[in-house]
């Protein structure tokens, strides 16, 4: 594990996201309207669309370009549509978010 | 006097007994009368019943007229409005109007209703002091509730009560004064009451029993109710809900026979056999009749003799009351008093919130009281109807039809146990065989259908439940109760529900509304949140904070995305004209932000596309300097005014189209709309800017203007409409923020001008913006206030840093080698 620190939580809006970018790709971390906070890759399964652009509702999120709707903790698109987008791990501690990025430059080098 | 002409029926008074008499004549014995109605009241027939819903804001006055203008001159009926009669002359069979207008007639029916009920004390008639019975003290009361003052409401019965949670809902500090130790007490026994009190308060409404009214206290307006006691409540409105009496001196004036109403027989004839009297006014068996059921037994009677038929009968039944107060449950029908020969069976659950009483004499239920849960009501008053020996179903009967004789685990069984003669709606009297066999033979799919063929459930509506449940039985999946299509998977309610619930109840924010509205989600979806956001917005200009949060990303970064993230930025050029300025401006924002492609859109402006999200607030800056705002090519909001070149330059232009162009555009950008608005004005009817496939369009003549509306083209494609012609640029401009305001406030989120013109029809919507000038001016000022709070250019305040988080990445790793 590798944790490094992207910003405070305060950072993000509630019900909203903010991006990090690697030399991956980009990450985008969601704060819920209860303050949870997920990463996931910033790619919708369907047509990499930037799911840190969309509309963040209870735990899910909805992709700008064509309106999936993809479970933040799992990662998981909801209803009749299939896919998954990679979740990366996190952990927030004193209000600083830290994210596990070696986890994603390892899962990409895999796939 | 001609041999073959229809017998005339003139009919005094418009309320619902006459109608349901009317409709029920029409169909036993069409064309058989050439009928006249007096109203005394200026409007078609209603709803009566359903004066709370519009009261509180949960329905509209349109959603309760019974009879609209069509059905009218569909049956050839001449209805007077707001006409009153003020003497029949018996002799020669004459009635005359205020107005001046006689006529005679063969039959005559008094329909006169009944009164309120005044207490004479003093102050009675002061100013702020109403009464509740009609549209028009329903309306006072809304004009007085914009106050948010005090309200007395003097009266805790149904009425009163109804009253009460109505003025509350909009805003008011309510206070009711019962004179009886509880409320209601002529429905309910005094546990039922006292629970009813405690809901009553729980709402913010103040009860006070046992509470006696000596004066009204004021100038000339209302100020204050004083009690016996000494007591002073502070008041801005009184509404006296005290009671009725039936409304008989015209039929007095002419003779016949009253006592507390107007006297008829079985066959509802007064002792004049040619003069019928139906409704509250109307006294039979000795009683006069305050509920609708029995009322429309009467108008039933009426049209059979009127129809010919000589044996039919009145004959008063039992009745049941159910309280119109969302969220208060309570049904009472019978006689509930203690008595030596009466037993009773209780059921309490303090924590629920349920009261649930019968009471019996020779095992047969006289009365019942329900509170709280009411679902079993119909049952019993159906077993009371009947008479119905409950000897063997004694143990478990308190707890309704699943238990009765059986363990019916599901509400649907207890209604298909039901035997086809169960009545079901009780104020039209439908029993449950009519209901079913009109499913069958008629293929009835909603519960609109069963509403328009039987009647069933389309008074006061409380026994939907049970007509959808039969709906269920008898289409089983094929029945989709969904008879308003809800706004999302969130919520039950309809577009049209939750805006008029955002007005009635004063929600000022998302997370309000959503708790109020019991939403099913904790924060919503992508579908309800935009439609959310906006409705509060277009309702409280100046209040509500807005969300962008609750905003497409298109309109919380005020440019279009594409399919690879970037996006295209569109600025505004004021009816299509630019300048040597703007075009350099653009050049060089383009060559410095290496923006890969630039093109004309169909609007008349210049898009740039493949714009970085973080050179977005850069971009902004460079074509602010020259005078370039946004376009709002992203919004539900105006788009562009496109515009031909005009009498500046045209040999044809009858007007100058392009100045004009520019004025609605400077006039109306930024404003937020249900849907996006594109308008355009050609100079001529040659029509080169295609002003007739735009949400608003306006053709130049050498008149004036015309004004075009709810073209399409794009998914569908569509011409306009005409909404009308105007002499100058002022008026054209006036009409068009009319329009748009109206459909602001009309329109379902994402719907189109057409689609809502075509929804709501188009010649209402001419109605309220061409020839209704005050309420054109309303919702002109309506527009113009809005616009006070909606013309800042986003781009300008983004450029200088609102929202920067935004634009930037929370942090940029990506010259980092993954480290450590």
């Amino acid at each position: 594990m590798s944790w490094i620190d992207v910003g405070a939580i305060e950072d993000v809006p509630p019900r909203g996201a903010r991006v990090v970018r690697t030399p991956q790709g980009c990450v985008a971390v969601f704060r819920t309207a209860a303050d949870e906070i997920f990463a996931l890759e910033d790619r919708c399964p369907h047509k990499d669309g930037p799911l840190s652009q969309g509309i963040v509702h209870g735990s899910s999120v909805t992709c700008p370009l064509h309106n999936w709707v993809i479970d933040l903790a799992t990662g998981q698109a909801q209803g009749a549509d299939e896919g998954q987008v990679r979740t990366i791990a996190l952990k927030v501690e004193a209000g600083r978010i830290l994210l596990d990025l070696a986890l994603l430059a390892a899962r990409r080098a895999a796939a | 006097m001609n041999a073959r002409r229809k017998p005339r029926l003139i009919v005094v008074g418009n309320g619902m007994a006459p109608g349901r008499a009317l409709e029920q004549l029409f169909e036993r014995a069409p064309d058989s009368y050439e009928v006249t109605i007096f109203n005394a009241e200026p409007r078609v027939n209603y709803d009566r019943i359903m004066l709370s819903p519009v009261l509180s804001g949960e329905k509209t006055f349109e959603e309760i007229v019974i009879h609209g203008d069509g059905w009218y001159a569909d049956h050839g009926v001449t209805l007077y409005k707001g006409c009153r009669v003020t003497h029949i002359d018996r002799q020669a069979r004459m009635v005359a109007t205020e107005g001046g207008i006689a006529e005679s007639y063969d039959k005559l029916l008094i329909a006169t209703g009944s009164l309120p009920i005044i207490i004479p004390v003093p102050g009675h008639n002061l100013a702020g002091v109403l009464t509740y019975r009609d549209l028009d003290d329903v309306q006072a009361m809304l004009l007085m509730a914009q106050s948010r003052g005090n309200a007395v409401v003097i009266g805790g019965g149904l009425l009163g009560l109804e009253a009460a949670a109505g003025l509350r809902e909009r805003g008011m500090q309510v206070t009711v004064l019962h004179l009886m130790p509880t409320l209601m007490e002529r429905q309910l026994d005094p546990a039922a009451g006292h629970l009813l009190k405690q809901a009553v308060e729980a709402r913010g409404i103040r009860v006070i029993t046992e509470a006696n009214t000596k004066a009204i206290l004021g100038d000339k307006q209302v100020r204050a109710v004083a009690l016996a006691d000494g007591t002073e409540i502070p008041a801005d409105l009184v509404v006296m809900a005290v009671g009725i009496r039936p409304n008989a001196v015209l039929a007095k004036d002419a003779g016949l026979e009253v006592k507390r109403g107007i006297v008829v027989g079985a066959d509802m004839r007064t002792s004049d056999p040619d003069i019928f009297a139906v409704g509250e006014c109307a006294e039979a068996h000795g009683q006069v009749f305050g509920l609708v059921a029995p009322l429309y037994d009467m108008a039933n009677v009426v049209a059979a003799q009127l129809a010919g038929d000589a044996a039919a009968q009145f004959q008063p039944t039992a009745t049941a009351t159910k309280l119109k107060v969302t969220g208060i449950n309570l049904f009472s029908a019978g006689d509930f008093a203690d008595g030596k020969d009466r037993e009773e069976i209780v059921l309490r659950d303090a924590a629920r919130g349920i009261y649930k009483r019968l009471v019996l004499k020779d095992n047969r239920i006289v009365g019942t009281v329900l509170y709280g849960d009411t679902s079993d009501g119909a049952w019993f008053f159906d077993l009371l109807k009947r008479d119905t020996d409950v000897a063997d179903m004694r143990e478990t009967l308190i707890f309704g039809p699943r238990y009765a004789g059986g363990a019916q685990a599901d509400p649907t069984a207890a209604v298909a146990a039901l035997p086809d003669d169960a009545e079901i709606c009780g104020c039209n009297g439908v029993c449950k065989g009519k209901i079913t066999a009109a499913i069958d033979a008629q293929g009835l799919k909603s519960l609109d259908d069963v509403r328009a063929r039987t009647k069933a459930s389309a008074s006061c509506g409380s026994c939907t439940g049970l007509v959808e449940q039969l709906l269920r039985i008898k289409l089983g999946d094929a029945y989709n109760p969904a008879t308003v299509q809800p706004m999302c998977g969130c919520t039950g309610l309809g577009h049209d529900d939750v805006r008029r619930l955002i007005v009635a109840q004063q929600l000022k924010s998302i997370p309000e509304l959503m708790q109020a509205l019991e939403w099913k989600t904790s924060g919503g979806c992508a579908k309800c949140r935009p439609a959310l956001n906006y409705y509060l917005l277009a309702t409280w200009p100046g209040e509500y904070k807005d969300d962008s949060q609750s905003r497409y990303i298109n309109e919380r970064v005020h440019a279009n995305i594409q399919k690879d993230g970037t996006y295209s930025v569109v600025p505004r050029m004021w009816g299509g004209v630019t300048s040597a300025k703007e075009l350099r401006a653009i050049a060089d924002v383009v060559d410095r932000f290496n923006i890969p492609t630039v093109k004309v859109t169909g609007g008349q402006r210049i898009d740039m596309l493949g714009v970085k999200k973080d050179d977005l607030p850069a971009v902004w800056a460079e074509l602010n300097a020259a005078g370039l705002v946004s376009g709002h090519a992203y919004g539900k909001a105006l788009r562009t005014v496109k515009t031909c070149v005009g009498s500046e330059w045209c040999r044809f232009g009858t007007q100058d189209s392009t100045g004009l162009g520019i004025k609605i555009e400077k006039f109306m950008w930024g404003s937020w709309t249900p849907a996006k608005v594109k308008m355009a004005v050609s100079g001529c009817p040659r029509n080169c800017a295609e002003a007739t496939c735009k949400d608003v369009g306006v053709i130049c003549v050498e008149s004036g203007y015309d004004i075009l509306f709810a073209g399409a083209a794009g998914l569908d494609i569509k011409g306009t409409e005409t909404l009308g012609h105007v002499d100058n640029e002022p008026e054209v401009i006036e009409v068009i923020a009319a329009l748009v305001q109206l459909y602001r406030e009309q329109g379902r989120y994402l719907e189109r001008i057409y689609k809502w013109a075509k929804r709501v029809g188009l010649d209402t919507i001419r109605q309220q913006v061409m020839a209704d000038r005050e309420r054109r001016a309303a919702l002109y000022e309506r527009f113009v206030y809005s616009q006070t709070f909606s013309q800042h250019d986003p781009w300008a305040e983004r450029a200088k840093g609102h929202d920067a988080h935004e634009f930037a990445p929370l942090r940029d790793l990506s010259r980092l080698e993954a480290a450590e």
